[in-house]
Order: structure tokens, then sequence, then C-alpha cells
């Protein structure tokens, strides 16, 4: 498998340009006011990441990483002041790893049916997986020295929090897309 | 809700290059990233509070991203003692308690050194992070990130994300409030499963009207030949300064010092209980 997909030779074309930033505006927007309740104590449902896994499966894993890196820096520097590098890396390999999948899962033909279900669960829980329970804390630990039982515990946390957002909302707000789309060859010659 | 933006201001450090500045920035970062030494720290952040003054940029009104910051910065805290109360016994080797508390919990001097200077890394990005954001106009950040070898196509996805912020801002509200006005709850007090179906109900039409504008944007700039070159001018590009050469040249010579120091020393971190001095 190619690392960008092949429906887009190009993955800085015009299209995949206006993405990213339209797509790190909405990351940085979500980020700020998408947060829900989820009803566990500190804990939101961040809408957010359910967003950066939508885009990553439409227009692949380069607009993934760099929605990713480049919403989550404006998220922390307009609205936090101060960007926390070893979680706005995270977020770029969330949307990288997903996006590896973009050509498995064409939403944009309207299929997203169980198969593609299945296959966008399986990558979004391993993309989530490495980027919280892994890579977050450890750069934590490496960049700012904070304890590791700490940084685990933390990454253990939104980790889980994110694969059960991306799960629930990710595949709600695709298969609510795919709906939108036109089926390719849903039309049949008459006879 | 107030976001930091850039105000127009003149001062030397408007008038800085945005490439500069942004230089600036990722070098100092870098530098409160690697040092644990306390007098590097609190020299940054005396520096950084000296050029807030000279920028004369309004802090007031940002206020409140103080206590946000403050309450993080809180919860952080208490969890790095809850979670690691011997951390700095730990990276300092010696152990001074200075105040007796049951299990694992005797507060040292060690931990509190520690957790100041955790505090001071966090602390000395601040200042130049807000000047960095409120001085820096967003027109010239896209020339400016070309200008450090960032792709300007890159370049240009990130001064269209910071173009249209404020306008899905606002569609985000219009949305929100007018679902809102129509019953439809995303707070606590509707049943988990009923929020989440709201909240799909806010995020489809956001998602929906935003893919569309991006058919639209980019449909326009193809009409007007985006991409085609290898390169492209921008409009508020501006060459460097004797200022821009300055500032570089100044926190190259902060971050060569901070680099030699901690491999001659060995350790990123400055050990006042062993030798105050090194």
């Amino acid at each position: 498998m190619s690392l960008f997909s092949a429906r887009n030779a190009n993955p800085l074309s015009i299209r995949n340009t206006v993405a990213i930033g339209i797509g790190s505006a909405l990351f940085a927007i979500l980020g700020r006011f998408g947060s829900v309740p989820s009803g566990l104590p500190d804990t939101n449902i961040e809408t957010t990441y359910a967003l950066l896994a939508l885009f990553a499966i439409l227009y692949g894993p380069l607009v993934g990483l760099l929605v990713g890196f480049i919403g989550h820096t404006l998220k922390d520097s307009i609205f936090y002041v101060s960007p926390w590098f070893s979680w706005i890396i995270a977020s770029a390999i969330v949307g990288l790893i997903i996006g590896l999948a973009a050509n498995r899962i064409r939403a944009r033909d309207g299929e997203f049916g169980r198969k593609e279900i299945i296959t966008f669960n399986v990558v979004q829980t391993a993309a989530n997986a490495i980027a919280w329970f892994v890579v977050a804390p450890t750069l934590d630990i490496l960049i700012y020295a904070e304890p590791s039982g700490k940084s685990y515990t933390q990454g253990l946390v939104a980790g889980a929090s994110n694969i059960v957002t991306v799960a629930v909302l990710g595949t709600l707000l695709l298969t609510a897309y795919a709906k939108t789309r036109t089926k390719q060859g849903s039309l049949t010659k008459e006879a | 809700m107030k976001m930091l933006a850039y105000a127009k201001l003149d001062s030397p450090i408007h008038r800085l290059t945005g490439a500069a500045k942004l230089l600036f920035f990722a070098l100092w970062s870098m530098g409160a990233m690697i040092t644990f030494d306390t007098r590097f720290l609190v020299g940054f952040i005396v520096f950084g509070l000296v050029l807030l003054k000279v920028s004369r940029v309004r802090l007031r009104e940002y206020s409140f991203l103080l206590y946000l910051i403050g309450a993080f910065f809180l919860l952080n805290h208490v969890a790095i003692y809850l979670f690691s109360p011997l951390e700095g016994v730990k990276i300092y080797g010696t152990k001074h308690v200075l105040l007796q508390l049951p299990g694992r919990y005797d507060l040292t001097a060690e931990q509190l050194f520690y957790q100041l200077n955790i505090a001071l890394k966090y602390l000395a990005v601040i200042p130049i992070a807000f000047l960095f954001i409120l001085t820096t106009d967003p027109g010239e950040f896209a020339a400016s990130l070309n200008r450090v070898k960032v792709s300007y196509k890159i370049a240009y996805a990130v001064s269209i994300a910071l173009r249209y912020i404020p306008d899905i801002q606002r569609d985000f509200q219009n949305i929100s409030f007018s679902a809102q006005a129509r019953g439809v709850d995303i707070s606590a007090k509707e049943k988990l499963g009923k929020r989440l179906r709201n909240v799909i109900g806010i995020l489809m039409p956001l998602i929906l009207s935003s893919i569309e504008r991006i058919e639209t944007i980019s449909a326009a700039m193809e009409l007007r030949g985006f991409g085609r070159g290898k390169r492209r001018t921008w409009y508020k590009d501006r060459p460097f300064g004797p200022g821009d050469y300055g500032a570089l040249a100044f926190i190259a010579v902060v971050l060569a010092a901070l680099v030699w120091l901690t491999i001659a020393r060995g350790s990123r971190f400055y050990n006042v209980f062993e030798s105050p001095l090194f």
C-alpha cells in the first residue's frame, strides 16, 4: 500500500491543501468548544478526534497528519497560549495512521457498510493506542521529565476515551456522510 | 469567547519579520524543553517579561487565560506529587526531608525543587508564546513559514486555517444555538445515548458545509492557477533587517551555551544539592 492514496495521486493537490486548512480550523474550533461531558468525572468526549478521523479517511494520510499537527498547534496557541508538543505530535500520528486506511474505505463513493466499519475501527484503535499509550507519554517523559507513572496513566485515560469517542462518533459521522454520497454504479441501464 | 489575535501596533518587536519571530520562538521553546537548569529558566522568564513590556501588547484583556493556565498547572502539579512524590529524590540523588508525611509522601526539598523547575519550564514559554501570537500578522505568517523552507502549499494551508477559524467558529455557534433553540441538548442533563445523537446532529451540518467550502475554495484556487509554479511570491514578505539577525544571533548563542553546559555537566538537571555552581 502506498503512503498516499492512489485516487489523489498528488498528496498536495489543491483540494488537499484546502482540506488541510479548513480541517485544521475545524480541529481548533471543535477542540476548544466541542467537548461534551461523558458522565465520568474529568473525562470529556473530544468530538474533534471524530472529525480528524473523518478527514483522514476522506483525504488520506498526509492531510490527516497535517490537520492533527496544525490544528492542534493552532488550538493550543490561540486558545491556551502555549503549545504542548508531545500531545500535538500524538494528534498528528492519529491522523496519519487512520489516513493509511483511506484507500480501503471509500466513504466518498457512498460505501460504508459492515466491512468498512470493522476496518475503520481496527485502524482507529491501533492509531489511538500508538499515539496515546506510547508516543504522548514517552515524549512527556523525554521533554518534560514528568514521572512515568503519571504520564502513562494520563495517556491510558486519554487514549481509551478517544478510542471510544471515535468508535461511536466517528463511525456515526462516516455512516451519515456516506449516505449523502451517490454510490458508484448505482444507475442501471433501462432495457 | 475571546481568542488570542494579532493587533497592529508599532514596537521594535512588531517590526521584526514574522520569519525571525517564528525561528526565535521555535529555538526558545527548544531551549526551554531541553534544560532543567533553574538559572537559565529564570533568565528566560525575566527576559520574556522584559520583551512583553517592550512590545506594549495589551495583556489585560487576556487575563482570563491566566486562570485557565493556572488551573491546569495546579492539577498537573498535584498529579505529579500524587503519582511520584519522590521523583526529585530519584533525580538529584539526595534526600532532605522537610516534613514527615505518611507512607511515601514525605515532603522533600528535592521534590519541591524538581516541581519548581517543571513550573518554570512551562512559564518560560508563555511570555514568548504570547508575544509571537499577538505581534505576528497572520498574513505575514504564511510568508514566514515559506521563508523558513516549509512548502508553500503547506504555508498556504496554515494561512487558510487562520483565515477561516473565525468563520467556522461563527458557523459552529449558529448551528449549535439553533439546535439548542429547538430543544437539542448536549449538556450533562440529557441521557448519554440521546446526547451523542444530538452531537451528531450539530456536527453533521458543520462538517458538510465545511466540505462544500473546501470544494468551492479549491475550485477558485484552481481557476487562478494555484500550485502551477515551484515557488510563489508573497504580498507581505519582507527581507531580514539588522534587528532580525540580531535576535536570531542572540537566541543561537543562548541555545549554544545551554547545550554546551548540558553536555559538559552530562545532565539536563542543575543539581543545587550537590554542586550549586555547576
